[in-house]
């Protein structure tokens, strides 16, 4: 017996097999420059986490971690809407921004050492101080954390969560028991059916559950204890620091501006003014954008779109939010919160 | 024989036929007695139609609230796809459950088939991602719900055919190597659950991937489907190709047809006729398994009613029934396929060696 | 013939040279990936503590132990589970195979109406649903139903008595402050597992069975009552053996997808080897390490269970031939 006819393409095939592979990969160039190209910021999202980053029914993105992918779009191609939101999930986050999937991660994610230093990633700024809390129903009559002996506490999985809890009520000698869920419905799900005598997750998102997942808001409290740091920022990719530089220097110029009370609305107002700060960071005096590889009014169109800091913070999780979150550890540093950014120089 | 007659002879027949089958039939009678009135209770009288969450809240679990349907099949059926344009996702649907089914019950000639696929597939994308056309683009992170199950799983089985096949080919070749490759192949993606080939896709495929090289994950797990169905799939083919016998080869071979061309005219119609069945419960177990996507964030059928639901305190305690409606779309999908399958069986002669 | 020999072996070699360059590429990709991005890898984590707790595990586990330690926690967790969902599918679904060929058409009717449902409904909806059945519609634990002596059912779970414990032979179950303490607990999740698991799968069983057992010639049991035996010792005598070489294989397999299908745990939350692999991939970032343990434990599995199946078939094969 023979191979007629398709024997010859063998060779043809595997030769054409090989070629692909030896297809050159595609080679990032600087994260910039192929942000400009592409004429997007691809910025990576939690799938759902209001206040922070969730979509609408129409699919339009909001929060305070969209806002910060809004602002960078307005720093670096000059209009705000310029941005793809990939929606990621905890396990997904990571391998997506090492992958380069996404420019940037936004996603309120912790900033610890192991994800630091191991990942592949840099940590950018903080963008929200928070820490990790309880949630209990009302009827349990509990005060504190340390009450919850032999609880049975629901939490999602993929999160610092589970190791801030084990760690604490290690620290306490209480022994607990945690019912861990994939997906944050999931979880949900179990604490508001009684599965749970507790939920755990950052503070931000307890006051979100309580109000908005809980069946009564005032059947059940957040307990006093915050029994962790969570500092929340942007992450980016190791091994291009242009890039590092222009989101963290973004972060900084939102908080240097409410700091100096530049806000949307006077904007224009104080590019004219005459405190030389001012005129630094809004680019009307010197050239700040030149040393970040942007133009003159980076900050100035950052602000423009979003707000500065407090602005943003107010829409998306403070008072003029249903989230309701007092600014706490996220005050400005001359008002008795964390807030402090390096000066624009 | 009178009538009567006629029925007690049925009856003894089928439910008295001796001591052990009357004592049966006794107590399932009973059984059903019990159990049935608060089931259609439950189900039908003391239920809940209309999408009003404070009646359901008032029959407190003593009847259905099919209410939670009726507020938000919308949200179940095309999960995140904006409201506006929803009409395209169930236009898609049509499309494809139309297609499907023309093909199942031949309505079209070989020709026609292919005509209706090529056109079906490539229509039901653009009308899903638009961009084009004068449709507004929508991204497949808010594709969701049936048309992305039915979606997940046609192309699944669509691309996973050829490959099985190809793979099927392999473990009968004379090459070792080739030979080895696809065992190796088979056995390993049959020896690991789905779950850790959607992992697999969804975590790690960026990685391998060149950089500046991203696919979206929607098809990463869509590819992590189609390399788990076809290890499965070509078992099954295999065992066709098996069950043909040596004879024909023979015969082929005898009539100077070549290798290649016996394969094409004489063993393949015979093998994929013989596993026609095999391959349909193929096709169930694909459609079935589309609702893993959930746990790797696609929002299907089954993630889209998780979604819905949980993120509505007022809707959220009627879970059940939720799960009971996506349940019988399953279901319908799931028993139209295994009756066709039996059906080709007992009634084309499929599923036996052609004589 | 000759020429054929050596083309086959040209084929081979080009074969082996395109898998070899692909390899190769993929590991340089892969590689040089991760040490630009500064991604480390490696299995050295498994040493490291966990740092996370386990809600319930067979064996001992704290969130000091290292990881390798929470990972077999893990895979006992799905043995925990798997193997008593093996043994409740396949006597629930010998006895609906039966009941399908039953001479009573209502038994036969509730038997194929039962294979059809499940059968025909994704496992995962059915977990989820056996879920929220466990969970909402039970009591909360501080209002536990109490089902015997120290056996308290909840949302909690089941607590029962169980020998050991502090003090005495039995450690007994009480009403505790959030519910009830001691006892084994048998959580929500686990039961919702293992009755999702075991029905889902005594569907599949019962069809093996019913097509074992109709795979034997009908003039095989005729021929038996023709010799005067009785219709349970034509069962036993002719009917079973004769079944059970067409049954056990496919019955393996069935047992196997069970145990894969324990996998879905994680979309429930019970911590068996997937759930709680995703977790320390969620720690430690290694995505690859952790995909690669799950699949080769659950490739091992797969292995015994080939194996095991194997012995099986030789062991009944043996008393198929005694009797």
């Amino acid at each position: 017996m023979n191979l007629p006819n398709v024997a010859p393409n063998w060779p043809a095939a595997i030769a054409l097999l090989v070629l692909s592979l030896q297809f050159p990969a595609a080679h990032a160039g600087k994260t910039l420059d192929q942000i400009r190209q592409r004429g997007q910021l691809v910025c990576g999202v939690s799938t759902g986490v209001i206040g922070f980053s969730a979509a609408d029914s129409q699919g339009r993105w909001n929060g305070l971690d969209v806002d910060v992918c809004r602002a960078i779009a307005a720093a670096v191609l000059n209009d705000a809407n310029k941005v793809k939101y990939v929606p990621l999930n905890a396990q997904q986050r990571f391998t997506a921004l090492q992958s380069g999937e996404v420019d940037l991660l936004s996603r309120n994610t912790t900033w610890t050492l192991t994800r630091d230093a191991s990942l592949g990633l840099h940590f950018t700024a903080v963008t929200y101080y928070d820490g990790q809390g309880f949630l209990v129903p009302k009827k349990l009559k509990l005060g504190s954390a340390r009450q919850l002996k032999n609880a049975e506490i629901c939490v999602q999985s993929g999160t610092t969560t589970e190791k801030n809890l084990s760690d604490y009520f290690k620290a306490q000698g209480i022994k607990i028991k945690p019912v861990v869920f994939e997906k944050f419905e999931a979880s949900i799900k179990a604490f508001f059916s009684g599965r749970c005598q507790a939920y755990t997750t950052d503070a931000s998102a307890l006051a979100f559950i309580r109000s908005k997942e809980a069946p009564k808001p005032d059947d059940y409290v957040v307990l006093p204890e915050l029994i962790s740091k969570e500092p929340l920022g942007p992450v980016v990719r190791r091994g291009d620091d242009e890039w590092f530089a222009i989101v963290k220097w973004v972060i900084f110029a939102l908080i240097e501006a409410e700091e100096y009370g530049v806000t949307q609305a006077n904007l224009e107002q104080m590019k004219a003014g005459s405190d030389p700060a001012i005129q630094r960071l809004l680019g009307s005096a010197e050239d700040s954008g030149k040393l970040l590889g942007l133009e003159r009014e980076w900050a100035a169109r950052a602000v423009k779109a979003v707000g500065n800091y407090g602005e943003l913070f107010q829409r998306n999780v403070g008072s003029a939010s249903p989230l309701k979150l007092p600014r706490g550890l996220n005050a400005l540093w001359n008002k008795g919160g964390l807030m402090y950014a390096p000066p624009i120089r | 024989m009178s009538r009567i007659a006629a029925s007690r002879d049925w009856l003894r027949r089928n439910l008295f036929s001796d001591v052990f089958s009357g004592l049966t039939s006794l107590v399932l009678v009973a059984g059903a007695l019990y159990w049935l009135p608060g089931v259609i209770e439950w189900m039908l009288l003391q239920a809940v139609f209309a999408a009003d969450a404070s009646a359901c809240q008032a029959v407190n679990h003593g009847g259905a609230c099919w209410g939670v349907v009726a507020e938000k099949y919308r949200f179940i059926l095309f999960g995140r796809y904006p409201h506006a344009e929803q009409w395209r996702p169930l236009l898609a649907t049509g499309i494809l459950l139309l297609t499907i089914v023309a093909s199942g019950l031949r309505l079209l000639g070989r020709g026609g088939l292919l005509v209706a696929w090529t056109l079906a597939l490539p229509l039901c994308f653009i009308l899903m991602r638009g961009g084009c056309c004068g449709l507004s683009p929508v991204a497949s992170d808010q594709w969701g719900g049936l048309p992305l199950t039915l979606l997940l799983a046609t192309m699944g089985m669509l691309l996973a055919f050829p490959l099985a096949l190809l793979v099927a080919l392999g473990r009968l070749s004379d090459l070792p190597l080739l030979r080895g490759l696809c065992v190796l192949y088979v056995e390993l993606v049959r020896g690991v659950p789905l779950i850790s080939v959607l992992f697999l896709a969804s975590f790690l495929f960026p990685i391998i991937l060149p950089q500046g090289f991203s696919i979206d994950v929607l098809l990463r797990v869509q590819a992590g489907i189609v390399l788990f169905a076809a290890a499965y799939l070509s078992e099954t083919i295999r065992g066709g190709l098996q069950a043909v016998p040596r004879g024909q080869h023979d015969a082929a071979a005898a009539l100077g047809l070549g290798r290649w061309q016996s394969l094409r005219w004489i063993i393949l119609p015979q093998a994929l006729r013989a596993v026609i069945p095999s391959i349909m419960n193929s096709a169930v177990s694909v459609f079935k398994d589309t609702s893993l996507v959930t746990v790797v964030s696609l929002f299907d059928l089954t993630g889209a009613l998780s979604l819905a639901l949980a993120g509505d305190a007022e809707w959220r305690p009627y879970y059940l029934e939720g799960y009971l409606f996506i349940g019988l779309i399953y279901w319908i999908g799931c028993y139209a396929m295994s009756r066709f399958s039996q059906s080709l069986e007992r009634g084309t002669g499929l599923g036996q060696p052609s004589a | 013939m000759q020429g054929r020999r050596r083309r086959e072996l040209g084929i081979q070699a080009l074969l082996a040279a395109a898998l070899l360059a692909a390899l190769w590429w993929l590991l340089d990709v892969t590689a040089g990936n991760m040490a630009e991005r500064g991604i480390r890898s490696g299995f050295d984590f498994l040493r490291d503590p966990a740092g996370f707790a386990i809600g319930e595990s067979l064996l001992p586990f704290d969130s000091a132990d290292s990881t390798w330690w929470a990972l077999a926690a893990g895979l006992a967790n799905t043995l925990r589970v798997a193997l008593p969902a093996i043994l409740a599918s396949t006597l629930l679904g010998t006895l609906i195979g039966l009941g399908r060929l039953s001479p009573n058409l209502l038994l036969r009717g509730l038997c194929a109406g039962y294979v059809e449902t499940l059968r025909n409904i994704p496992l995962l909806l059915q977990l989820l649903a056996w879920y929220f059945v466990v969970t909402d519609l039970l009591p909360p634990a501080s209002a536990a139903l109490q089902l015997g002596p120290h056996v308290f059912l909840s949302k909690s779970g089941l607590a029962l008595p169980w020998p050991g414990g502090d003090g005495g032979l039995l450690d007994l179950p009480l009403r505790g402050e959030f519910g009830i303490v001691g006892g084994a607990a048998l959580t929500p999740e686990f039961l919702a597992l293992l009755l999702g698991l075991s029905l889902y799968t005594a569907a599949y069983v019962a069809e093996t069975v019913r097509g074992g057992i109709q795979s034997v010639p009908r003039g095989q049991s005729d021929a038996a009552l023709a010799l005067g035996m009785t219709r349970l010792q034509m069962f036993r005598l002719v009917l079973l053996p004769q079944a059970l070489r067409s049954i056990i294989p496919p019955l393996t397999n069935q047992h196997l997808s069970l145990t894969k299908n324990a996998s879905l745990a994680v979309a429930i939350g019970y911590p068996d080897l997937v759930s709680v692999a995703n977790t320390t991939l969620n720690q430690t970032g290694r995505a690859a390490e952790c995909i690669a343990l799950i699949m080769a434990v659950y490739l091992m599995l797969s292995l015994l269970t080939a194996w095991l199946s194997a012995w099986l078939e030789r062991r009944t094969g043996r008393w198929v031939e005694r009797s």
